[in-house]
């Protein structure tokens, strides 16, 4: 491997809709304890793009948004969070759209509110019309390889399947499930939601997902900053054991040391 | 009773809320509420359809009109 080989490795950029990323961790900007700590997880994990949401201004005492905050530190990635229905994630993302001067969106609509698990009948209207009105659409979605491939055959940017329910810190419910999936998806495949420590990060890398989303397991722990940079290690590792490849698993042991010569006997 | 919607003043829907309209456009209807028009980071619905920033100055707002002004928050 020359010089030029080596760096391209040490690269390896994520594209995702023919834009390039050299961090594959995408990272939530709820939750945290205040903004700075915010800008400073942001700052340690290293990530190029962070979701916002699409809310009310509050008339009676407009704040600060979000885009002059964040601005400079990463690209904003609006989502659709909390619609229920593919007609008001479509108009929450083309007031993003507007709002944001970016095409890009996050497409999330939950099915059940205690679970907030993906409403996939309205997802895949929604990715269909996204996709037409010249979105690039990343998809919350299910574990599921069936609704994986339909979204990608929609035109879905990225399929960003659940580890676990949002929020709960459960990590990988199905690891197999997402190592089939991203094994065989023609989009990168972004793992999304349930991630809990970093542990958990670098087990949905080394399946073969191509970058991680997550929020609460920064913005809630006890030291949101660490884990940041926490987290961006282990995508790193990761992303590294995968392309590195694992050994197989057996049975049995398999002595490391030479079995002849041994002193003695 | 009678008469009653010929004699009421105009009124729009603003985020959910009621409130009279006392402004000709939306340009004007920010600009009310301390929000710079051409600032960034703020998108307008009228009547569930997306008003380009471009169009708010010449989009008039009417009785019985529903706006919504969004910005970004913080989101995961």
């Amino acid at each position: 491997m020359n010089v030029v080989e080596q760096g391209a490795r040490a690269a390896d950029p994520l594209v995702i809709a023919g834009r390039s990323f050299s961090s594959r961790l995408f990272l939530g900007t709820a939750g945290y304890p205040n903004q700075k700590v915010m800008l400073d997880a942001i700052a340690a994990s290293g990530t190029e793009l962070v979701t916002a949401s699409i809310r009310r201004l509050d008339l009676s005492s407009p704040e600060e948004g979000l885009v002059d905050l964040i601005a400079g530190r990463a690209d904003l990635l609006p989502n659709t969070a909390g619609c229920q229905t593919a007609r008001d994630a479509v108009l929450t993302a083309e007031l993003a759209r507007e709002a944001l001067e970016t095409n890009w969106v996050k497409l999330e609509i939950i099915g059940d509110r205690e679970l907030l698990y993906p409403d996939v009948e309205e997802l895949l209207s929604a990715t269909d019309e996204l996709v037409r009105k010249g979105f690039v659409v990343m998809v919350y979605c299910n574990d599921d390889p069936v609704t994986c491939r339909k979204l990608a055959d929609l035109g879905a940017a990225a399929v960003m399947p659940l580890g676990s329910p949002i929020g709960s810190g459960l990590g990988i419910a199905n690891p197999h499930l997402i190592e089939l999936i991203a094994a065989r998806s023609p989009v990168p495949v972004v793992l999304d939601a349930g991630i809990g420590t970093a542990s958990d990060a670098a087990l949905a890398m080394e399946l073969g997902c191509a970058a991680v989303l997550l929020n609460t397991a920064v913005s809630k722990a006890n030291d949101p900053v660490a884990m940041a940079r926490a987290m961006r290690h282990a995508v790193e590792a990761g992303r590294l054991a995968h392309r590195a490849g694992r050994i197989p698993r057996r049975r049995y042991a398999e002595p490391s040391s030479p079995q002849f010569g041994l002193v003695g006997s | 009773m009678t008469k009653a919607s010929s004699v009421a003043l105009p009124r729009i829907r603003v985020n959910g809320a009621d409130e009279p309209l006392a402004a000709a456009t939306i340009a004007e209807f920010l600009t009310q509420r301390g929000i710079d028009p051409t600032g960034r980071g703020v998108a307008v619905a009228l009547n569930g359809a997306v008003v380009p920033r471009a169009r708010w100055q010449d989009q008039p707002l009417h009785d019985g009109d529903s706006v919504e002004i969004v910005h970004a928050r913080q989101g995961g």
